[in-house]
């Protein structure tokens, strides 16, 4: 509540804060997209043959695919022979060991962002493969995680340390011809983050990885495989900001979660790439394929995300609950202001005997900005015993925004108990008048009406975690009332 | 400390107010009196900033200041407290984080440092035990389901940690069961100071009962048509308005 209401002026005209760009080489690939780039990719990162062939196959069948359209949002047809599928910093041949030989320019980029990575990993006990544009650049608390076998590291260097692993999971939950956005990262994928679990593990801290887009025209294609074996856990957050430019970016990660037998993964987002101006200029596409897989009996898996960024999003977290009393979840935060376009949800597929799943949704809406929930519930004939319960809230603030809902059930067993429940509310004048009676900006008091809404999903995420989220959402509503 | 003078105001495009004029000093308690659409909680919300409501004439000014220009936010910095007779219910907002944040605002336009969690609680805790209140009321969202009767305990539980200048109570004794007013009017009694004034905006008599004003002022039409002390509250409850009224069109 440090907002004099003097400051509120520039406060809404503040820009996007993480709006700048590193100057640092890009060794990039020259735009557009065939078989020989495919091969480019895989051979500068030294692949194995297994994963050259994935990636052609993936290719392959992305060229017979058709981008989807069914989706609320809408944007210019994306050129994709206009992007570049590859770009690493020049310094990648001398690869840095520790934080000491990282670029010094790469660790003022994340001290602007707020995240001194040594101190905080450090003080926070979290181990942060940080990827800067496509290639992570620095790992740290190696040793701790190895010690309890926990492996993670860069999904570059588990094709070449673990390609077992990596051949054994990659693509088992989302197969490269799910969509066209997966089957496209199937095939150009960069870099992203590698996580195994071993039996019995419960991973020491918090993996946390942060991602940050940089070189310009260059689309982004992070591959996440979190893999947690029997009896174990593990937390992971990914959080990110993005520098400000005018070009639309493509972003179309794929992340993988498979949960063995009474395991359970736990997976936070943060993400706050950059939403477009004021106008609607501008802003990263993030097109994004995230699924888990509750393989074993009494898997667990949950997502929490808080989604403020992007000028479109379109995302699904969703959970396969194949092992019986298997239990998914999904917390979300959307909020879209400006022109921002949020079509993001979930979707549960119940297989297992008695598994159960919990979605709770909050949406935000504000300036012209269009939000919708999109979620689907399917029971399959031999879920006996399933339940789900939905909640589904939509916060709009001011008079040129909308929400949607677009719940969808497919229940094929009479036996499942299913609960949606769905509300729809404005910040009213009077909720304000009476916060800003009480000594409180309207800045101020919008924030913690919004963050009241949103308390329920705030509290899922990890305290460090909740604190930045709510951060966010504060900035990301900025002049929302005028 | 207050000094309206000749106020004119109306709510989407009808004229309430026509010509008010009041002086409240320091240390003083104020009833204003009047029946339904007198323009009694008009008048508190626009000494409030409610911005629903245009001024066409006249001046508020608190300490030779004048209040107009600025924001509701401005204004209750400046220690002006509002007792709403509907108070709005903000679910999940914390109660005790929207008064902290409140006491804050306060503190910091005062010049004095922000007070922590701890000192907050202790404070809201030993205000909480004078209005007889339960001490979980902290912890619910702002007036989230709350009986009407502790909506209005609320709104005494935030004028006693705010420690307003001129506190304005509107209707605040409406919808109390007897309990309720007796410890309601407890709270507003404990927090008479000589530096402090209140404003009491009633229906009824018989929140004066309780709370003994200096000054008794009858609104009708959107004036004050008589002014006195706590007896002529009593001739209205004899009498009824309709004695007021004849009298200002005789």
């Amino acid at each position: 509540m440090a907002i004099e209401s003097d400051n509120i002026e520039t406060l809404v005209n503040r820009r996007y804060q993480h709006g700048f760009v590193t100057e640092i080489e890009n060794d990039s690939l020259p735009p557009g997209l065939d078989e020989n780039v495919v091969c480019a990719i895989s051979a500068r990162k030294n692949e194995p043959k297994f994963m050259l062939e994935w990636r052609l196959r993936a290719y392959r069948q992305w060229q017979q695919m058709r981008e989807p359209t069914w989706a609320q949002v809408h944007y210019p047809a994306i050129d994709y022979g206009a992007i570049s599928y590859f770009s690493a910093p020049k310094s990648d041949a001398n690869r840095p060991r520790s934080l000491d030989e990282v670029d010094p320019k790469l660790l003022e980029t994340y001290d602007k962002l707020g995240i001194p990575l040594h101190e905080r990993a450090r003080l926070a006990g979290v181990a942060v493969d940080a990827v800067f544009d496509s290639v992570s650049v620095a790992t740290t608390f190696k040793a701790k995680l190895s010690e309890a076998g926990v492996i993670f590291c860069p999904f570059s260097e588990a094709v070449q340390k673990h390609p077992e692993l990596v051949q054994k999971y990659l693509g088992s939950v989302v197969p490269q011809r799910d969509n066209f956005f997966a089957a496209l990262n199937s095939a150009v994928f960069s870099d992203g983050s590698f996580v195994y679990i071993p039996k019995g593990v419960r991973c020491p801290m918090e993996l946390s990885t942060y991602f940050r887009i940089n070189a310009a025209n260059t689309g982004q294609f992070e591959r996440t495989l979190i893999v947690a074996d029997e009896d174990s856990y593990v937390s992971y957050l990914e959080g990110c900001t993005a520098p400000m430019r005018d070009e639309n970016q493509l972003h179309a990660a794929v992340v993988e979660l498979v949960a063995l037998k009474n395991a359970r993964i736990k997976y936070s987002t943060v993400q706050n790439w950059y939403p477009g101006d004021e106008n609607g200029v501008g802003g990263i596409y993030n097109f994004v394929t995230k699924r888990g897989d509750c393989r074993g009996e009494n898997a667990k898996i949950s997502w929490t995300q808080v989604e403020t960024g992007s000028a479109i999003t379109w995302k699904y977290p969703s959970c396969i609950l194949r092992g019986d009393n298997s239990v998914g979840e999904f917390y979300s935060v959307a909020v879209a202001n400006n022109y921002q376009q949020a079509d993001t949800g979930t979707k549960m597929i119940h297989i297992g005997r008695n598994t159960s799943s919990t979605i709770v949704s909050k949406g935000i809406s504000a300036g012209h900005a269009q939000n919708s929930y999109r979620g689907l519930v399917r029971v399959m004939p031999q879920a006996t015993g399933a339940r789900n319960h939905t909640q589904c809230d939509s916060l709009l603030i001011g008079k040129d925004c909308g929400a949607h809902t677009f719940p969808y059930m497919e229940i094929r067993n009479p036996d499942a108990k299913i609960e949606h429940e769905a509300t729809t509310s404005k910040i009213s004048a009077e909720q304000l008048f009476y916060c800003r009676q009480r000594g409180i900006a309207e800045e101020d008091a919008v924030n913690m009406i919004v963050n009241g809404f949103c308390k329920e999903v705030f509290k899922e995420l990890p305290m460090e975690f909740a604190v930045e989220a709510q951060n966010l959402l504060n900035v990301s509503l900025e002049g929302a009332v005028g | 400390m207050l000094e309206i003078n000749d106020l004119h105001a109306s709510v989407g495009g009808s004229e309430i107010l026509r010509g008010l004029s009041l002086s409240v000093r320091a240390g003083e308690v104020h009833a204003i009196m009047g029946p339904n659409g007198s323009g009694k909680s008009t008048l508190a919300q626009l000494i409030a900033g409610n911005d629903a409501y245009t001024v066409s004439r006249g001046t508020v000014e608190l300490d030779g200041e004048d209040l107009l220009p600025l924001s509701p936010e401005e204004r209750a910095r400046r220690g002006i407290f509002l007792g709403f007779q509907y108070p709005v219910e903000i679910p999940g907002v914390n109660n005790a984080y929207l008064l902290k944040a409140a006491l804050n605002a306060r503190r910091k336009y005062a010049g004095l440092s922000e007070i922590d969690a701890f000192e907050f609680l202790k404070l809201a805790r030993d205000k909480m035990a004078m209005l007889n209140m339960d001490p979980k009321f902290l912890n619910r969202g702002v007036n989230e389901g709350f009986s009407g009767g502790e909506k209005k305990r609320n709104e005494i539980l935030q004028m006693a940690i705010l420690e307003p200048r001129l506190a304005v109570l509107d209707e605040t004794d409406s919808g109390l069961d007897i309990d309720a007013l007796r410890a309601v009017a407890n709270g507003v009694n404990a927090l008479r100071d000589p530096d402090r004034a209140i404003i009491l905006v009633t229906h009824y008599q018989r929140l004066l009962d309780y709370i003994e004003p200096d000054h008794v002022h009858v609104l009708s039409e959107g004036r004050i048509v008589r002014s006195g002390d706590k007896s002529l509250a009593l001739q209205l409850e004899e009498k009824g308005y309709d004695w007021l009224r004849e009298a200002a069109s005789a």
